[in-house]
């Protein structure tokens, strides 16, 4: 057990998938002596060397696709991409390439790679260093999208994207990379691909969320408790493929929804996430759903940053309007 | 030079040489590699080259009469991705673009095979004996990085191999192909990077591609060692490819080769290229196509006859029209294999679109 950050648990589960398995290859900008302008790598270099700890060019395109012909070789590259603001070059190859190749070879060649990239709002970056664009890879068939919301989320999950048989890309965000402490067993057991955490039950209101917003979501339904109304928050945590059975148990249960996300409203996955609901649990809800999330503009440079993300008493305004409705 | 400001002085300076056996007509301009002096050798290259253009020939034909998709014919270019494959040893990895089926054939990928992925079957692309060569690539230049990591995983293991890609003129005015280069070059990386300079990008003449002078010096910027090829004398190319893999092998790192050819026929069986091309421009060219010029060759210094083309032939023939009935008869997918290849386990959703599929045909 150790008490630790996110980003040292980012840390620690590549520190054992590196230790545990000899496939294992990271590869990004900064990753090595300077162990990431986050330090998720800090110290594995030194500790692994250069041959599996390796600094790349600065080169998007090139740090996916050599992800990729690596991964279809047999190995298991976890690469990182500095900031996602910078991915959309490497989106071509994992959309075009890492995402099909199992299917297109009809299981010939698979891609058993990692994309790891720090996002959001939130740490007064430059401009181009806050954004969530994770519903477009949230889009792609063949690809797993995973976003980690606590330490010990981070920790398994990370692992379990790394023993994973097929592209994982894992979204960390930067606003709760340090903001809290958690103990963590750090003894290499993975959490699983596809499955929600419920991390507060509640039979009022379904809460959905995901990445750093899970943090106001917890905050809003400790807030709400107080009012009695009792809210079931659910991280996703997985985005592709989403555990909507979680969703859909809960929302039939309580029979009222809001979704929190950090991410633009319009396409944003919070827009999935209420589509499945309304195709397949509509007899169950009580009032309409409602979607907390950040309005469909550019992120505002640090002045007006607070102006962006969604806060707490958004998510306490919804609810309770949910809660009145009728 | 004796006009240079005072301030300046020379801090690099390159020259690109270019390597050529045969003149169009078959003459040898050179003493030939040892290889190219074995009959035996020449033979195989020249019935690769034949075999690559009968292959064609016939996709085509099953284009046109309805039997398989857009096709890419490689009429002309032959001795590209016969003289690569001719020089890669077994356990080398081809990562092609889409017009090397020359060399995917020469590989082990059957002709049935590239029927399928061609005509719409994505197991054309599960190679039966060639296990770990890299599928078509359809997105232009894409495939340079993965060359580029696959080379990374031979140089990782401590293995004997060499990784190499193929792609077109067209290809190298992508960023993917500028930085596969050069991570490739900082890392010593065993990948030969082969650019099948046709002269054409659909309709974008080579001129209009780019400004450099030539294109193996894109290379350069990359500190990488070039070389420029006639690209239908099969003899240069494998030269030339030959001793990048030996580079490569050796521990010196990737190189990138320019091999100079033309592209006689359309882009591809969707194109018109009588739309922005001269007919009587093409015609010329004929004049310098690699599998004549081979012939020419083999019987002037080793007495081809007539007979031992006639039969080359027949086999060729024989071999194209048994891949043809093998892929007509291939019975088709289960509509399953929409949702079975995506992950290596189903997730729950895909699941239940399986079960709806279960029993239907594709
Ligand atoms: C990234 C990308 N852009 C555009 C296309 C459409 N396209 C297919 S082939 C081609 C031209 C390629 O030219 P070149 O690289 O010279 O190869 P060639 O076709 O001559 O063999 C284009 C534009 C594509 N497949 N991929
Ligand atoms: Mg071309």
């Amino acid at each position: 057990m150790a008490e630790i950050t996110l980003v040292e648990a980012v840390r620690a589960a590549l520190a054992h998938a590196l230790e545990e398995d000899p496939a294992v290859v990271i590869l990004g900008e900064d990753v090595g002596t300077d162990g990431g302008v986050f330090r998720a790598t800090e110290g594995l270099w030194q500790r692994f060397g250069s041959a599996r700890v390796r600094d790349t060019p600065l080169s998007e395109a090139a740090i996916a696709g050599v992800a990729v012909g690596l991964a279809a070789q047999g190995f298991r590259p976890v690469a990182e991409i500095q900031f996602q603001g910078f991915i959309h070059p490497a989106l071509d190859q994992l959309a075009n390439h890492a995402a099909r190749l199992r299917n297109r070879t009809r299981g010939r060649l698979g891609c058993p790679m990692v994309l790891r990239a720090p996002f959001g709002a939130g740490v007064h970056a430059p401009e181009h260093h806050s954004e969530s664009i994770e519903a477009i890879f949230a889009h792609i068939p063949g690809l797993k999208l995973v976003i980690p919301s606590s330490p010990a989320r981070a920790y398994g999950l990370l692992l379990a994207a790394i023993r994973d048989p097929d592209p994982v890309v894992f979204f960390e965000p930067t606003r709760i990379y340090r903001a809290g402490r958690e103990e963590v067993a750090l003894d290499g057991a993975s959490l699983p691909l596809g499955r929600a955490f419920t991390l507060r039950a509640g039979g009022d209101l379904t809460l959905v969320s995901w990445g750093a917003a899970v943090r106001e979501a917890l905050a809003a339904a400790e807030a709400l408790s107080g009012e009695g109304i009792e809210v079931e928050v659910i991280d996703l945590a997985t985005l592709r493929p989403w555990d909507a059975e979680a969703v859909l148990g809960s929302v039939r249960r309580t029979g009222r929804c809001v979704i929190l996300h950090e991410a633009p409203r319009t396409g944003g996955f919070g827009a999935e996430v209420a589509a499945r609901i309304a195709e397949e649990a509509l007899d169950s809800l009580l009032a309409p759903i409602r979607r907390v999330t950040a309005p469909d503009i550019v992120p505002p440079l640090l002045r007006l940053e607070h102006l962006y993300l969604p806060q707490v008493d958004d998510v306490i305004a919804a609810a309770r309007e949910v809660m009145q409705w009728r | 030079m004796q006009d240079r400001p005072a301030a300046e002085e020379i801090v690099a300076r390159f020259e690109i040489a270019r390597t050529a056996f045969l003149d169009p007509d078959g003459t040898p301009r050179a003493p030939l590699p040892d290889f190219a002096r074995d009959r035996g050798s020449l033979v195989a290259m020249y019935r690769a080259m034949l075999l690559a253009r009968a292959f064609d020939a016939r996709a085509v034909a099953l284009q046109r009469t309805g039997r398989l998709g857009t096709y890419p014919s490689a009429l002309g270019q032959e001795a590209v991705a016969v003289g690569t494959a001719a020089a890669m040893a077994p356990g080398d990895l081809l990562v092609p673009s889409f017009r090397e089926h020359g060399a995917q054939i020469m590989r082990g990928v059957r002709m049935e095979e590239l029927f399928l992925y061609w005509g719409g079957d994505e197991r054309g692309s599960d190679f039966r004996d060639q296990r770990e060569d890299f599928p078509v690539c359809v997105p232009v230049g894409t495939q340079y990085p993965h060359a580029a990591g696959v080379a990374l995983a031979f140089q990782l293991r401590g293995e004997d191999r060499v990784a190499v890609a193929v792609g077109g003129d067209g290809s190298t005015s992508r960023g993917d192909f500028a930085e596969a280069l050069n991570i490739a070059g900082v890392w010593k990386l065993p990948a030969v990077f082969v650019v099948a300079n046709n002269g054409w990008a659909i309709s974008v003449p080579r001129e209009a591609q780019s400004a450099a002078q030539t294109l193996a010096q894109k290379a350069v910027a990359a500190g990488i060692p070039e070389q420029q090829c006639d690209g239908n004398d099969v003899i240069a190319v494998r030269a030339t490819v030959a001793a990048a893999l030996a580079r490569a092998r050796a521990g010196q790192g990737p190189s990138l080769i320019e091999c100079l050819t033309y592209r006689l026929a359309d882009h591809t069986t969707a194109d018109d290229a009588s739309r922005y091309r001269d007919d009587a421009a093409v015609s010329a060219r004929w004049a310098e196509e690699p599998v004549r010029r081979l012939r020419a060759h083999l019987a002037r210094a080793h007495g081809w006859s007539a007979a031992e083309e006639e039969a080359l032939h027949a086999g060729i023939a024989a071999e194209v029209d048994a891949a043809t009935e093998a892929y007509l008869a291939t019975p088709p997918q289960p509509a399953t294999a929409i949702v079975d290849y995506l992950y290596a386990a189903l997730p729950p959703d895909l699941a239940r679109l399986r079960a709806r599929l279960e029993g239907q045909d594709g």
